[in-house]
């Protein structure tokens, strides 16, 4: 495991920033997503959607990975007004750290959190693999560890992960600088326009994409890009309880 | 009171379940052109006022029932189409 950055407090301990993972009926991971957030020295205690406030402290919230309220209707669309999504909309709009994976980015979508929306993957076809991303901004909080124009190699796994903009809005956001993660190119899996794999907020504070960071963090798995994700995300949330504080 | 709400991918939006009936269909041997392939929900609503039926089924498309994003839809009550959205 790839350890966290060890940025300490005034006892000498790194500290250790507060990262809920979100659990809906049908979330499958989260426990993976806990365990790699834990490895690169957060705390990251389980939430359940039926709770109508963030723990205390939270310095960043994450969406996992799955299948929430069945998916049915449109991936995300029922969990989008679950209790929890009004906590973390409200964290969101106070500038809170929040990173959906997978469902977690369909979920943001579909509350209007982040631009898009995901649709059947263009093969129709589950898609379950390792994929080349091109980490084309290094300035996020979601990809601070990374070097521009870096090559991630992080997995897939999804039906639904063919994210759309129309011509405007795409132009819009490349503009803003909003769509800083992307599929390598020949490597798009589900078609998604531009290539897009992720999606940050126009402020900055949100972001969805549809690689699963979590389930590359251990050389055992194959591949440690994930944790340059994830633990860009923790140093934010470090950063921001000591500009807290 | 009945209402159908039929949902739509827009125009111009990648349907590749809509691009795999078509091809099946000209694999049997139909002639057709472009398929599309929507969504239908039926609702029962409590009330039996024709206007207030619209004003909660428009409310519900937007909610809930459709992204209008990538979504188009149309309100039937009974066989009439009342309402239609871009």
């Amino acid at each position: 495991m790839i350890d966290g950055n060890a940025e300490q407090d005034a006892t000498g301990h790194a500290v250790r920033p507060l990262i809920p993972v979100v659990v809906f009926p049908g979330s499958n991971d989260d426990r993976d997503a806990q365990l790699a957030l834990e490895s690169l020295g957060a705390d990251a205690p389980r939430v359940w959607h039926t709770d109508e406030d963030l723990p205390a402290e939270t310095a960043a919230v994450v969406l996992p990975g799955g299948f929430s309220y069945g998916d049915y209707l449109r991936c995300g669309a029922i969990a989008r007004f679950s209790p929890v999504m009004r906590a973390v909309s409200a964290f969101a709009d106070g500038g809170g750290l929040v990173l959906g994976i997978c469902n977690g980015f369909q979920v943001l979508t579909e509350a209007g959190l982040l631009p898009g929306a995901l649709r059947p993957n263009a093969s129709l076809s589950f898609v379950c693999r390792d994929v080349a991303l091109e980490a084309v901004d290094a300035a996020s909080p979601f990809t601070s560890r990374c070097t521009e124009g870096q090559t991630l190699t992080i997995p897939v796994k999804h039906g639904d992960g063919c994210w759309f903009a129309d011509d405007d809005l795409l132009a819009e956001l490349e503009a803003a600088g909003q769509t800083g993660l992307r599929y390598a190119s020949g490597a798009n899996p589900n078609g998604s326009v531009g290539d897009v794999a992720g999606v940050l907020n126009a402020a900055g504070n949100v972001f969805g994409l549809m690689p699963h960071p979590e389930h590359a963090v251990d050389p055992l798995l194959g591949s440690v890009d994930g944790a340059l994700i994830l633990g860009s995300l923790v140093d934010a949330a470090r950063l921001s309880l000591a500009a807290s504080v | 009171m009945r209402a159908t709400v039929l949902v739509r991918p827009k125009h111009g939006i990648l349907d590749p379940q809509g691009q795999a009936v078509e091809s099946s269909l000209r694999h049997l041997g139909f002639d057709v052109g472009e398929a599309r392939v929507g969504r239908l929900v039926d609702v029962e609503l409590a009330t039996e006022d024709r206007d207030e039926a619209l004003t909660q089924l428009s409310s519900m498309c937007e909610q809930l029932l459709t992204n209008p994003l990538i979504e188009t839809y149309v309100v039937q009550l009974g066989d009439h189409v009342v309402t239609e959205a871009a």
